[in-house]
């Protein structure tokens, strides 16, 4: 069992827990993944390492609630525990003195791209971050992207905090502005990275992201994540997470995601309809 | 003396109907009665010569147990059986027997051979379920050697080895990738050839017996083969399997809907995706099936199809019925669910639609040729023969190769270009000093057996190894 050792709510239904994991924690490096499975019945949830403590042997994960396992993931607090957590899986970011690199987080990229911008900026790096969400309120770790970054650049879609407008906005302007960059890394929803890699594919910008394809196993077993980098078959559990962003199909890996649409359905419904049916109590006991 | 009549055919075995099954994940083989099971028992001749044990990998005194098994007394029979085997109920339902023990019997040149596996799953069953009070003691432990292995994998090379390691005294952890223990018996094999309560009654016996498990650790990642060695342990086992599967590299293998056997069986086995919603896991459930391969793999895969609720589902492969590399026992109960063979057929390309879902599977007719490296009529394809098997679901049982996560991350380790690691058949000793290797990453996708074997063998290496003074490599 591997105990959450503390809960906190971000942002509405995105949450931070610090989980006792030492094996995973000693190892952990930036850019890798976790996955965990919450009891008997659950299904195995890949999440990435939003950092860690070595000498406190945690790891922080921060997730989204957006169907039932997160959902079901949200309802604990700590003092409850996790039946399995196993990592850290995956490739390591790969991490030099590259010069100037954009670090861009979107949503519940924000802490999958923040350790990565740490290692690049003890690399000797000058790091610019971007950070994004819809509204103000969605908008996470804004002080921590601060402390890993040099400059940090904050966009919302709704101009509630920042400037108004997507992610890849600053980053054009920078283009556009002709500022050196040697780097990108982006870490978001498909159809941010999509973005990111159409703005700079054109100026010949390297640029990095980590795929959220749908896992099972994660160490190569199964073949469910596998996705199309440069017309060859790449799973990203074992020859990513992260790949050129130039060369990976990201239509085809957004059709992928949605391979078990009317399943997530069919369980959230079933997991709504469950919990009303509960004393109200129950469910709000953790909060 | 008289002679004894011998009685033909082996006693059948009962099985639910096909009609009945393919409704449900029960197991298909219900196992003999006490009574059948003492009359196939006296079936047996009792050999001097007995070659049914040659044919055996890991030497079970086949005779032995099978006269304990006549007289009615079932504890015997287990006692001598779990000599040589320390995972009955699983070979006895698993092992090719009419490849093995049952294919050396004596009475197989005229008749039927004895029913060797059939009474092997019978004897471990009767003991399967008595709670660990009642079970007739283990023979106490050699004094501790003061010596730590690891197992690298918990499958049936991994298992073995630890149990035998154990018993020779050693202290043994066996690391484990997945969640639960077992390898491909718990992700691979499904619930109604192998329920996965018997493996993890096993896995606990071994546990009872000292072994430690440790599931969720990923040797590779979570620490390396080099830390192991240089932490605690004296010497490292490694038997990881062949688990990666491999593609065809035809167009449109990644739509949705084309599953590689294992994902299809992971989700299914351990996952339980046949029980969602009440198991979160969910799976694809196609109408209409066709499954690419004819090993067990794929036979597993289309009989599991079935039970999910496909209405229709092909086996494709690209030779005839005489090559199909399943069990003949698999085969023919694949035939009598349903499953539609289109032999001397191979897929060309899969076909979607807008939202990238399968719609069809193009296939092209093949006749056999020359005798390729293996012996086996190579096929050829039949020009203009492309047709379209109308499909949602396509699962591709090609088979697997070793994972390379360990070789990769282990300096001082050869692997040969099909990605097995080196090392000696007989100890499994490899290049690198204090790390042996056995199972499906030593010889590629084998048996449950021949990994047993493999376990059992590099178990007996290690031990004289760890006790030479010398410890030359
Ligand atoms: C390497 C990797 C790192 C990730 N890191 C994070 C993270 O740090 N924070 C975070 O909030 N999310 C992360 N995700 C996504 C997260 O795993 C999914 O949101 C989660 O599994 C959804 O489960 P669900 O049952 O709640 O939702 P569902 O209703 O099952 O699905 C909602 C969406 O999640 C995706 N999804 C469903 N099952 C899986 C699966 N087994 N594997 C991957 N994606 C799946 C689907 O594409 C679907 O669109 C990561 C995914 C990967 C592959
Ligand atoms: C669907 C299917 C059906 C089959 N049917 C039969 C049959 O009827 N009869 C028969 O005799 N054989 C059958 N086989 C073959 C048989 O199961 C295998 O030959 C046998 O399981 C090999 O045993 P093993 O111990 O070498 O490896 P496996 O059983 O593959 O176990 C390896 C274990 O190592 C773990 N592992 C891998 N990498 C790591 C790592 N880096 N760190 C930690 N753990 C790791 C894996 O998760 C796995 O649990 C079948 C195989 C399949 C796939
Ligand atoms: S272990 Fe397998 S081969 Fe050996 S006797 Fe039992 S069934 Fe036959
Ligand atoms: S060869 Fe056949 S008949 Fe002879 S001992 Fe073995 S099982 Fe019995
Ligand atoms: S998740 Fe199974 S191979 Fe990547």
């Amino acid at each position: 069992m591997f105990p959450i050792l503390a809960a906190r709510t971000l942002a509405p239904l995105v949450k931070e827990f610090v989980i006792d994991a030492r094996p995973v924690a000693l190892k952990a490096k930036a850019g890798q993944f976790i996955v965990l499975r919450i009891d008997e019945t659950g299904e195995r949830i890949p999440l990435t390492i939003a950092g860690v403590d070595a000498t406190q042997g945690t790891v922080r994960i921060v997730f989204l609630e957006v169907g039932k396992s997160t959902r079901k993931l949200g309802t604990l607090g700590a003092g409850d525990s996790l039946l399995d957590f196993v990592g850290p899986l995956g490739n390591p970011s790969h991490v030099e003195k590259f010069g100037t690199v954009v670090c861009i987080g979107g949503g519940v990229g924000v802490p999958a791209v923040l350790p990565i911008a740490h290692a690049l900026k003890a690399a000797g790096n000058h790091v610019i971050g971007i950070t994004g969400a819809r509204r103000a309120d969605l908008l996470i770790l804004e002080d921590e992207m601060r402390g890993a970054c040099h400059e940090l650049f904050v966009t919302t879609d709704d101009g509630s905090r920042g400037d108004r407008g997507l992610v890849t906005d600053p980053l054009r302007r920078f283009i556009a502005e002709g500022r050196k960059i040697d780097l990108v890394v982006a870490v978001g929803p498909a159809i941010m990275m999509k973005a990111v890699a159409a703005a700079t594919q054109p100026h010949g910008l390297k640029t990095v992201v980590s795929l959220n394809s749908v896992m099972v196993d994660g160490t190569g077993m199964c073949g469910g994540c596998r996705v199309t980098v440069g017309g060859q078959t790449k799973f990203v559990c074992v020859d990513g997470p992260e790949f050129d962003a130039h060369q990976v199909n990201f239509d085809e890996l957004m059709m992928r995601q949605r391979m078990y649409r009317n399943q997530e359905k069919t369980a959230l419904t079933r997991y709504d309809e469950c919990r009303s049916a509960q004393p109200r109590e129950e469910v709000t006991s953790r909060g | 003396m008289a002679r004894k009549e011998i009685i033909p055919k082996k006693h059948a075995m009962p099985c639910q109907t096909p009609a009945e099954r393919v409704k449900n994940f029960a197991e298909v083989a219900l196992g003999y009665s006490e009574q059948t099971a003492m009359a196939e028992a006296a079936r047996c001749l009792q050999c001097k010569r007995p070659t049914c044990v040659d044919g055996c990998p890991v030497e079970v005194d086949i005779p032995g147990f099978i006269a304990r098994v006549a007289a009615g007394d079932f504890v015997g029979a287990a006692q001598r059986l779990k000599e040589k085997n320390l995972l009955p109920s699983i070979c006895g339902r698993v092992c090719p027997q009419e490849d093995q023990c049952e294919a050396r019997c004596t009475l197989s040149k005229k008749f039927e051979p004895v029913g060797i596996g059939r009474l092997e799953r019978f004897v471990a069953d009767t003991q399967l379920w008595l709670e660990p009070a009642a079970l007739p003691p283990e023979p106490p432990l050699p004094p501790a050697s003061g010596f730590k292995v690891a197992v690298v994998g918990s499958g049936p090379a991994g298992l073995t080895a630890a149990g035998d390691l154990v018993r020779l005294g050693h202290r043994v952890t066996v690391f484990e990738a997945l969640h639960k223990a077992g390898g491909v018996l718990v992700y691979g094999i499904p619930e109604f050839r192998l329920p996965k309560a018997i493996v993890e009654r096993e896995v606990q016996a071994l546990q009872r017996m000292g072994v430690e498990l440790r599931t969720n650790f990923v040797i590779g990642k979570t620490e390396t083969i080099d830390e192991l060695l240089a932490n605690s342990y004296d010497a490292v086992f490694v038997a990881t399997g062949a688990g990666l599967p491999h593609f065809m590299n035809i167009p449109g293998e990644n739509l949705n809907g084309v599953y590689s056997a294992n994902e299809f069986l992971t989700r299914a086995n351990l996952m339980k995706a046949y029980r969602f919603p009440e198991y979160d896991t969910p799976i694809h459930l196609g109408k209409r099936v066709a499954v690419v391969g004819a090993g067990n793999v794929a036979m597993d895969a289309a009989r599991t199809a079935l039970r999910l609720g496909a209405e229709k589902v092909f086996l494709v492969y690209r030779r005839s019925h005489e090559e199909m590399p399943a069990r003949a026992e698999e085969i023919e109960h694949a035939e009598e669910e349903g499953i539609d063979l289109r032999l001397l057929t191979s897929p060309v390309r899969i076909l979607g639609d807008k939202e990238n879902w399968v719609t069809g599977c193009e296939c092209i007719r093949m006749e056999l040729g020359e005798p390729d490296a293996s012996g086996r009529r190579r096929p050829v394809a039949v020009p203009q023969s492309e047709h379209v098997l109308p499909v949602d679901t396509v699962i591709m049982a090609i088979g697997q190769s070793p994972n390379p996560l360990v070789p990769a991350t282990t300096p001082g380790l050869e692997t040969t270009r099909h990605g097995t690691i080196v090392g000696d058949p007989e100890t499994g000793k490899t290049g690198k000093r204090g790390v042996f290797v056995g199972g499906d990453i030593l010889t590629g996708a084998a048996t449950v057996i021949l990994a047993m074997g493999a376990g059992r063998k590099s178990a007996r290496a290690i031990d004289v190894w760890l006790r030479d003074p010398e410890r030359k490599w």
